[in-house]
């Protein structure tokens, strides 16, 4: 009897041994990254990653030659990404904070139930798909790749995600509240504008972020509707580089291999601290 | 009057995700029919040529390429996303332990796709070579491995989530009959918990399957099925990610018919996902 519970309790500490190694095992590779990312990044951070477009090849051919640092930076990649982003922000958040509120509003209709369906279908398109289809939709009608079509792409893949989080959140106001502002008299529009919504600010703000941030490192859509470009440009009809095509393009390039780090290295950083601050402000909201 | 306005804007916007999936939809098919046409449906998917110069395009090898590669990354990721639940939804749950790993998970799912394919290229691909997989280190196992870190983060929210609502009634009654942890787990919170865990792992196969820069930065691009593990090949988005930008005419339809293949392949696992986790909240 007792051999049997020793032998029982041996199995159990031997598994909760494995489940702790196996759960350390799995939180290495981030911080290899980032070692990766800072150890051969680092070099190349100066001012001039701001302010001067990706260097040519041949440029960056004869710095490596002579041993210096590769000149220029990524100021068209950085320039294209915010255009972009400030583009695909302006069509998806309030398409989603609107659709959102629909589907708190009605939560048991079919139409809403068939809606729902469907945000999660648009939520598990794969990013080169939605770049394919705004390849046919954008791309080939106006005979151009531009900076439109790019943010056409990200603002679909945000889209789901804002809708999914303004209906969570809106859900979570009180219903004590909207009936509070009826007992006042107030219209619909006025209990969903000045109460509903910001008594779930904190939710939308940060389902807004995390969207930001889950397209902000996006590729595979950009590669078929932006394109990329060597020159900053602000024209939202012309082929337009970002921070995610510019690692692509020096990934491609050996001459431009040293920048490639210190490119990921500032996309990595972007990324991890909005999603630091979008969950700290989620963690604030809650407690209120 | 206002108020009605705000009604239909409401109604409008949600309109707007219906002509969205549609548009969706439409477009991948459309472009798609001719080659549909031209090859004949089931030809298309069981060819394996990928010939540009004699205009001959099957999507066999890339179909296997992707299905392997997602598959493998799955089974890699099941043991430490599992882990990663247990630690979290299980043994220390609610504490300060389980709110760093479980930070340190989500970062993880931040991290581009891009920059985790530099990572395995940098990094991963060299040890690949010292063990002797293959002379480039390029491959079906290489891409997997780097999948499986990249789907981790998904599989094992998830799961966190269905083991924690596992009742503590349940659980205490095992314990009070002299249960340890492990048999606990065994046989009351897996049993419990087990078609949701299965739901994330789903879901988490779906995120594989569509995953494109990683896998295109690593597998090799070569355009055969993959005969084993250290051999290379393409998936159905690596092809599409390599050679659309050149593509044209009949190449170029054959491409965005393997995007509705892709799209429609994700579709049926996600809503199988949906469906098992569906039956479980009820």
């Amino acid at each position: 009897m007792s051999s049997t519970l020793q032998y029982r309790r041996a199995k159990d500490k031997v598994f909760l041994c494995v489940v702790c190694i196996l759960s350390s095992l799995t939180m290495i590779p981030l911080f290899l990254i980032l070692w990766e990312l800072l150890k051969k990044g680092y070099k190349q951070i100066n001012l001039s990653l701001f302010t001067e477009v990706a260097p040519s090849s041949m440029d960056a051919m004869l710095a490596r030659i002579s041993n210096e640092p590769i000149p220029g930076g990524i100021l068209n990649g950085l320039s294209g990404t915010i255009l972009m982003l400030a583009m695909a922000i302006v069509m998806s958040i309030p398409v989603g904070i609107l659709s959102g509120i629909y589907l708190a509003e009605h939560k048991d209709s079919k139409f809403s139930s068939v809606v729902r369906s469907l945000t999660d279908l648009l939520q598990g398109v794969p990013s080169i798909v939605v770049g394919v289809v705004v390849y046919a939709w954008v791309v080939r009608p106006m005979h151009s790749y531009s900076a439109f079509a790019g943010s056409v792409s990200l603002a679909i893949m945000m889209l789901p995600m804002i809708i999914r989080s303004t209906e969570e959140s809106m859900k979570m106001v009180p219903g004590t509240l909207k009936e509070a502002g009826l007992a006042l008299g107030a219209s619909y529009s006025t209990i969903i504008l000045r109460i509903l919504l910001p008594a779930a600010f904190g939710g939308l703000f940060t389902g807004s972020l995390l969207a930001i941030c889950r397209v902000m490192g996006e590729t595979a859509p950009l590669l078929l509707t932006a394109l990329g470009a060597s020159a900053v440009n602000l024209n939202v009809t012309e082929p337009t580089s970002a921070i995610p095509l510019l690692i692509w393009e020096f990934y491609n390039d050996p001459n431009l291999a040293n920048l490639v780090w210190t490119t990921s290295l500032l996309l990595l950083v972007f990324v991890l601290v909005i999603n630091i601050i979008a969950k700290n402000i989620a963690k604030k909201w809650k407690i209120q | 009057m206002k108020d009605k306005l705000f009604k239909y804007l409401l109604f409008g916007a949600s309109c707007l995700i219906l002509l969205l999936s549609g548009g969706i939809i439409y477009a991948l098919v459309s472009s798609s029919f001719e080659v549909f046409s031209h090859f004949g449906f089931f030809n298309f998917i069981q060819s394996t040529e990928w010939d540009s110069q004699h205009e001959k395009f099957g999507a066999l090898p890339f179909i296997s390429g992707t299905v392997l590669t997602s598959v493998l990354a799955l089974l890699f990721c099941i043991p430490f996303a599992f882990s990663i639940a247990l630690f979290n939804g299980e043994y220390f749950k609610g504490t300060k332990v389980a709110a760093v790993v479980s930070s340190v998970v989500d970062l993880l799912a931040g991290i581009p796709s891009i920059v985790f394919g530099l990572w395995g290229f940098y990094v991963l691909r060299p040890f690949m070579v010292d063990l002797g997989i293959n002379a480039q280190g390029f491959g079906v196992l290489l891409s997997s491995i780097v999948l499986a870190i990249m789907i981790i983060p998904y599989a094992s929210s998830l799961s966190t989530e269905f083991i924690s609502v596992v009742p503590n009634e349940l659980k205490e009654a095992a314990y009070s009959l002299g249960a340890t942890n492990l048999e606990v787990i065994r046989t009351v919170s897996i049993p419990f918990a087990g078609s949701g865990i299965f739901a994330s792992f789903i879901l988490a196969l779906g995120r594989a399957l569509g995953e494109t820069m990683a896998v295109t930065m690593l597998i090799g691009n070569t355009n055969n099925i993959p005969k084993n593990l250290a051999d290379t090949g393409n998936t159905m988005a690596s092809i599409i990610a390599n050679q659309f930008g050149e593509a044209s005419g009949l190449k170029l339809s054959s491409l965005i018919a393997m995007g509705l293949l892709l799209f429609v392949l994700t579709a049926i696992i996600n809503l199988i996902a949906k469906y098992i986790m569906k039956l479980v909240n009820k």
